[in-house]
């Protein structure tokens, strides 16, 4: 499977010249994907230059027309930064691919300039195009690739930021929960809120679910799970947030909340939170 | 074999846990401190955990246990300092314990004695 370079090809890449730089240069300039507002012109040209070296440096190590192939490494490596530093930039994928597939232009020439027998030259332009789409593809998939890595450390970093565990008074702890429970926040808001409620020596918690959309069977087990996990460590639990939506769903679905403390409000459960700590809430004189 | 030393405080039995429990020690453990609660008259037992970090079904039933055999002899259990990763591991292998119970600290727990000798 691994068919050498064709031989026009072969010496087109290994002996490019400046020309054949200002060329590609030049097509990639008018190509209608080209990003000025990205890039400047001086760095497309130093990242032209150095990608014309390193083809020039496989077709001479005698590389296949698979750029899978070990000898196409360098270009590789080269290809996977380039997309990954663009992918981060804002390139589109087409405007990555373009990168390569511009430089079948001028490759297309040198090979017209060298070979004149017309089936020959089918073979030669055949070659050139499936090195360079494979190359082309290859640049496509490294930035799909950086792309989503971006997202999963987003969707990380979502995760982290939508557990806040808050602390409001001297031994009370509030976790306002926002978004649909699935098991895996749940383990993360458990483990925040319990390793919270180490630091902070804190006996009452008051989870909040007025920004969760759904309350179904599995969410209030999640719920329940963390509220038993903080019990274990010796801490009390109050589900606050409590809409009347919700209130007609879980007792619709049957769940049992068993003893969990609920409260409608946040308020509700701050007030009794403080009220078991032994605080009390009055009103100065005169207060308005 | 290692033995779980059993203090008395006042009325009540501390015990504090410092190496990892395996289940003779545990099983050893249950021994000494029904015998303990009877020779005592003890009203009270403290178990710290808070320096055990790996639990597993048997355990978490020994705690259970523990508190249950306590109760018969007329003493309270308090359980006091689980880590998070204990209490999350208990709570996935379904024994959230609903008879024992907790405190934050030695001293939460120490205070939730005295409450209920008191009431």
């Amino acid at each position: 499977m691994s068919t050498s370079l064709s031989p026009a090809l072969a010496a087109a890449l290994s002996t490019s010249d400046e020309g054949m730089l200002d060329a590609w240069v030049a097509a990639q300039l008018a190509a209608g994907t080209m990003r000025r507002d990205l890039i400047d012109e001086d760095d497309l040209r130093s990242e032209s230059r150095e990608f014309l070296r390193l083809l020039a440096d496989a077709a001479r190590a005698n590389a296949s027309q698979t750029p899978t192939d070990p000898e196409w490494g360098a270009v590789r490596g080269f290809l996977s930064d380039l997309s990954r530093s663009r992918a981060i930039r804002g390139f589109s994928p087409s405007e990555t691919a373009t990168f390569v597939l511009s430089l079948k232009e001028p490759v297309f020439d040198r090979i017209r300039g060298s070979v004149t027998n017309a089936d020959e030259l089918t073979a030669e332009l055949w070659s050139a195009t499936t090195a360079l789409d494979g190359l082309a593809l290859f640049t496509a998939e490294t930035f799909q690739r950086a792309r989503e890595d971006v997202i999963k450390r987003q969707q990380q970093e979502l995760l982290e930021l939508s557990t806040p565990v808050v602390k409001l008074w001297d031994g009370v702890l509030a976790l306002p929960l926002i978004g649909t429970l699935d098991s895996a926040r749940t383990q993360v808001v458990m483990e925040s809120l319990l390793q919270r409620i180490v630091e902070t020596n804190s006996p009452i918690a008051i989870i909040d679910i007025t920004g969760v959309p759904t309350v179904d069977t599995l969410v209030a087990q999640h719920l329940l799970k963390a509220v038993a996990a903080a019990r274990l460590m010796g801490a009390d639990c109050i589900i606050s947030g409590i809409r009347p939506q919700i209130a007609q769903t879980i007792v619709h679905l049957g769940v049992d909340l068993g003893d969990v403390v609920t409260k409608a409000t946040m308020a509700d459960a701050v007030s009794q939170a403080l009220d078991r700590q032994g605080f009390a809430i009055v009103r100065r004189d005169g207060g308005v | 074999m290692d033995r779980i030393p059993i203090l008395k405080v006042g009325e009540n039995l501390l015990v504090t846990i410092q190496v990892d429990l395996d289940d003779r020690v545990a099983l050893a453990l249950q021994d000494d401190l029904t015998e303990k609660i009877v020779a005592t008259r003890a009203h009270g037992v403290l178990i710290d955990i808070s320096s055990l970090e790996v639990v597993d079904s048997f355990i978490g039933r020994m705690l259970g246990n523990i508190a249950a055999m306590s109760r018969v002899l007329d003493a309270r259990t308090v359980v006091v300092g689980m880590q998070p990763q204990v209490a999350i591991t208990l709570v996935e292998l379904g024994l959230s314990l609903p008879d024992i119970a907790t405190a934050l600290s030695v001293d939460a727990g120490m205070e939730a004695l005295a409450r209920a000798g008191g009431g």
